[in-house]
């Protein structure tokens, strides 16, 4: 099966057809990609099920998507945020 | 505008799937809008059908059941009988004035993957509503640390992604769904540590003939102990985690022992190292669809906001049903029999001939399924005890980062009374998940400790005015600009 | 137990406000609630202290006197309930537009107010993502925010503290008399003798007025309001459409949206707001909500993309003549109202309570309530 590229703050990641960029992040041992607004406090997947918004993430340049949903594409590029 | 459809599903997991094959077949056109990409929901989630794969049906149970209803309806679709509209969540729903007819305001789940084709509104003569549920949360010092998941998120990621959340896990709460989530886990190879279970195994005895009356989770139940025993996860009943801690990420957990009366009794003396905390206290429905269109509720046996059905799945709103978890959490195979139902019930309001003994078999099934759901919830509680080991300085709201001590000023010292009013003084619940992660909590701790929560305390945490976020451009429709 | 010198109904802004002053002054005082606190209109509102949107005349006088309260006795509670000096700008997107902006800045310059024209080249310097495409501004330094909710359960929680009991869970259903005089109220828990009543039911003030045998014509205009999710600073000051201020004035009836947008201590983005007379209809109108957004769009067109979180919906209680009632009321004596502040309840709430405090203790009025008087609309319809 052919990897996907992506990248995460410009470093590589990758991913399997079908995964969400959750999962990759998640295969890929990254735990959290944005700091919280009030204590700064790092978060990633909670609910991995689009209900909690604790995953948001910044998916080629579209900031607050929410990584346990958007499908990884070959190409994409991740971004870490403050939300 | 397009047609209007004779019945709107809205969720495809198993109440939705089986509602909308089921009243497709008796000949009504059906459209079904689901969130996700793929049918199945939450029990049916599974890998990108897109991509050829040999194992779709790992880690799943009735996947014969599942793939039977999605045969059926890739058929009707293949028709025209049913449009699936999938990946797109509805944002708003209203009943179209003097139309006899709804309207389902459709946004795409995912701002990048937008379907070209998918209109941003359909409209149905009748409606049933399979919205599901998800996991059902109570805060833990240290439950904000990444790594601590939802049970239910560790599962999807398993089932949908091949995905590990992590190697060295504990698995926590309470409900029979932890005993699939660490065997899922171990399977795919890490270790599980323990599973705490807050209830004890003799909850079940409370309950003569529970879990023997549902035959299928009889079976799940010797599978699961074969996978324990395989893997040797121990489980630890009456227990619960009381700190997560950790710098960036979960470390460790420290376990408590509760009493018969769910109150913590004693810590552990050594702390457990994981990298993983999978966590969660039964389900809650998602209620926003039900309650946007003023039809009752009522809190269920596990004190979670539910909509009140007739025998044939009907709410008290005109042409609305409802099936699946939002009826009452269940479990997937009382949910399809719901949905099953419903899809009957709408064929026999478009005055289609009903099959009388099928819809009274499956009245029987719903009737069994229930009594068993409740003698499971009766088994597993919310402990008792589930604030004694919160701090003031426990984040409650997640997403607004709200404190257990800010609540409980708001409380205490401005005069707060109930869930809605602490909401306004003190932000729980007023962040990008609109409550659903805290809700619950947040309306337990508004209430004075002892007193049962009413549907008054859960509704102004599960109502929400938009179904999910919609963009200012969207929403502004043909109007902008 | 003593009959308190005063019985206030209602606690939301007006009834809170009232309370605090009651007890600065040395009375006690009963507030009587039938929902929780800040159950009513006050939790469905913005938290604007706006003396922009008013033309000259009692309702700015009494938006100034209260100004000077919230930056200056109370501005020590300041941080308790997010007050923020920080300043609005009206935009107008037509040349008639900015004609009349000029010319209601100048009426409100000889009321007092302090009003700095913007020329539109520097409008950047003030909301750098606000549409370049209008034709004038102004900008009002002395229009304020608030977190309406924290303001008036921190003004209830010090009056509670000054002795006064607040109690919830108790409707009002009707007065205890002594001839024309009002001596208390009946309560669905039993009667609660008084000095004076306060009638602060605000949306709900005519049904109590009712109660007592007068009346006072406050009526429901429903408004809505959207969120947005948390975003950086986008928005630094109030910004209005020029519009607005003729729209709080306008009795029509159909729904009229004009954009109030403000950002909020927690990062969301406020979205404000339509005016319609449907009763007290509580259906979500997706017509209004799709106005207000594509008028927002129209100033901040880079916010398109951004997601509205959810959005709520309050009953303004308003006046014929757009005047609230404040007083005494000579129709039955020993009650007075704090009610009918329509759109601006909160700025006006503390000038309000202070005022009729000041009355019901009889000392002078610091602003005339004259204008105000609860008999008025029955004086006119005699006349
Ligand atoms: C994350 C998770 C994992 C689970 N895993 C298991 C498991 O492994 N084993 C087990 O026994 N039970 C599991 N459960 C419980 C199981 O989900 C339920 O018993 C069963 O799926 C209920 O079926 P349902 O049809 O009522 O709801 P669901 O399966 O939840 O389906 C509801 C569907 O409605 C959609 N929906 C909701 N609101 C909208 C909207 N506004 N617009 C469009 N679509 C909408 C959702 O996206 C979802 O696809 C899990 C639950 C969760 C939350
Ligand atoms: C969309 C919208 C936006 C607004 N924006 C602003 C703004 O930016 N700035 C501003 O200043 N104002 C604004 N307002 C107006 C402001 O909200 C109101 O003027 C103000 O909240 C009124 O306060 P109140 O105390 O009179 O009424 P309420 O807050 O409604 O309080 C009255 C209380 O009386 C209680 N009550 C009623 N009947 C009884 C009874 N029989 N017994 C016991 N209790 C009873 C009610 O339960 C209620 O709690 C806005 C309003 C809306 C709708
Ligand atoms: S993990 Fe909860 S929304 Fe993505």
């Amino acid at each position: 099966m052919t990897e996907l590229d992506l990248t995460l703050d410009g470093r590589p990641i990758s991913a399997r057809p079908g995964q969400s960029v959750g999962a990759a992040l998640t295969d890929a041992g990254v735990v959290a990609w944005r700091t919280t607004r009030r204590n700064g406090r790092p978060r990633g997947l909670f609910c991995g099920i689009g209900v909690c918004f604790d995953c948001l993430v910044t998916v080629d340049g579209v900031p607050n998507q929410r990584a346990c949903l958007v499908t990884a594409r070959d190409g994409m590029k991740l971004e870490t945020g403050d939300e | 505008m397009s047609e209007t459809y004779d019945v709107a599903v809205v969720g495809a997991g198993p109440a939705g799937l089986a509602a909308a094959v089921t009243a497709a077949e008796q000949g009504l056109r059906v459209v079904l809008v689901d969130a996700g990409r793929q049918p199945g929901g939450q029990f049916w989630r599974h890998p990108d059908e897109s991509v050829p794969s040999t194992d779709e049906s790992r880690g799943q149970h009735q996947w014969r059941r599942f793939t039977g209803l999605r045969d059926r309806l890739r058929a009707l679709e293949s028709r025209g009988s049913v449009t699936r509209i999938a990946g797109h969540q509805v944002w708003f729903l209203e009943p179209v004035a003097g139309a006899g007819a709804y309207a389902l305001h459709l946004t795409p789940t995912v701002a990048s993957e937008k379907t070209p084709g998918v209109p941003a509104l359909v409209t149905a003569v009748r409606l049933v509503l399979c919205p599901g549920g998800y996991d059902r949360q109570l805060p833990i010092p240290g439950w904000d640390l990444p790594g601590v998941m939802a049970a239910g998120g560790v599962q999807a990621l398993l089932k949908g992604h091949r995905s590990l959340a992590g190697k060295r896990a504990v698995v926590a709460g309470t409900g029979p769904f932890l005993f699939p989530v660490a065997a899922g886990l171990a399977e795919a190879g890490a270790k599980v540590v323990a599973v705490c279970e807050a209830g004890s195994p003799a909850g079940w005895a409370r309950t003569p003939g529970g879990a023997v009356a549902v035959p299928s989770k009889a079976l799940e139940a010797f599978e699961y102990a074969a996978v324990f025993a395989r893997h040797r996860i121990p489980l630890r009943t009456r227990t619960v985690i009381t700190r997560i801690s950790g710098a960036d990420r979960v470390e460790s957990v420290r376990l408590g022992r509760l009493d018969s009366g769910g109150r913590l009794t004693g810590l552990a003396r050594a702390d457990l190292e994981v990298d993983l905390v999978a966590t969660g206290w039964g389900f809650t429905p998602s209620m926003e669809l039900v309650t946007a269109l003023g039809a009752a509720t009522r809190v269920d046996v596990d004190q979670s906001l539910v909509a009140v059905v007739d025998a044939w799945q009907r709410t008290d709103v005109d042409r609305v049903w409802v099936a699946g978890e939002a009826t009452g959490v269940g479990g997937a195979l009382l949910a399809v029999a719901e949905g099953e139902l419903a899809g009957f019930a709408v064929g026999r309001d478009a005055g289609r001939p009903v099959p009388d003994g099928g819809t009274r078999r499956l009245q029987r099934v719903i009737r069994r399924g229930r009594a068993f759901a409740r003698a499971m919830h009766r088994a597993h509680p919310i402990p008792a005890g589930w604030r004694d080991w919160l701090e003031p300085e426990t984040t409650l709201c997640r997403c607004e980062e709200v404190t257990v001590g800010e609540v409980c000023a708001a409380r205490d010292t401005l005069g707060a009374t109930d869930a809605r009013t602490v909401k306004l003084l003190a932000r729980p619940g007023m962040g990008w998940c609109q409550g659903r992660v805290c809700g619950f909590a947040a309306a337990a701790l508004a209430v004075p400790p002892g007193r049962d929560l009413t549907a008054a305390d859960l509704a102004p945490m599960s109502r929400r005015t938009l179904a999910a976020p919609i963009s200012l451009a969207d929403l502004a429709g043909d109007d902008h600009g | 137990m003593t009959a308190p010198d005063l019985v206030v109904i209602g606690a939301g802004a007006l009834g809170a406000a009232t309370a605090y002053y009651a007890t600065r002054s040395g009375l006690s005082v009963e507030v009587l609630e039938r929902g929780a606190i800040v159950s009513g209109t006050t939790s469905a509102c913005e938290g604007n202290l706006l003396v922009s949107d008013k033309e000259a005349g009692p309702e700015l006088d009494l938006s100034l006197y209260s100004n000077q309260l919230w930056n200056g006795e109370l501005a020590e509670h300041g941080d308790l309930w997010e007050f923020e000096a920080k300043g609005g700008l009206v935009v107008a997107s037509s040349p008639a537009g900015a004609t009349g902006l000029t010319e209601l800045a100048t009426r409100q310059r000889a009321a007092g107010i302090v009003v700095e024209d913007v020329p539109v080249d520097r409008v950047p310097e003030y909301e750098p993502h606000l549409t370049r495409d209008i034709s004038g501004a102004a900008f009002y330094p002395q229009d304020c925010q608030v977190q309406p909710m924290l303001m008036a359960a921190h003004l209830l929680r010090m009056a509670r503290e000054a002795g006064a009991v607040v109690r919830t869970g108790v409707t009002v259903t009707g007065f205890l008399r002594d001839g024309d005089r009002v001596t208390g109220v009946r309560t669905d828990q039993g009667d609660v003798p008084a000095g004076h009543v306060v009638n602060a039911a605000g949306t709900w003030a005519g049904q109590i007025a009712e109660l007592a045998g007068v009346e006072v014509p406050v009526l429901p205009r429903r408004g809505f309001i959207l969120i947005t999710e948390p975003l950086p600073k986008t928005v630094f000051h109030k910004v209005y459409a020029g519009e607005y201020v003729a729209s709080t004035q306008s009795s029509d009836e159909s729904l009229q949206t004009s954009t109030v947008i403000e950002g909020s201590a927690s990062g969301t983005i406020l979205i404000g707001s339509s005016r319609e007379r449907v009763g007290f209809d509580r259906t979500v109108s997706l017509p209004a909500l799709r106005e207000i957004a594509g008028k927002a769009l129209r100033l901040y067109p880079s916010l398109a993309g951004v997601n509205v979180m959810r959005s709520y919906f309050g009953f303004r209680p308003y006046c014929p003549d757009h005047l609230p009632v404040i007083g005494l009321d000579p129709r039955a004596p020993g009650l007075a109202h704090a009610a009918g502040h329509e759109g601006a309840g909160i700025g006006l709430s503390v000038g309000s309570a202070k005022l009729l405090i000041q009355q019901i203790t009889g000392a002078e009025p610091e602003l005339d309530l004259a204008p105000f008087a609860p008999e008025r609309f029955a004086l006119r319809e005699a006349a």
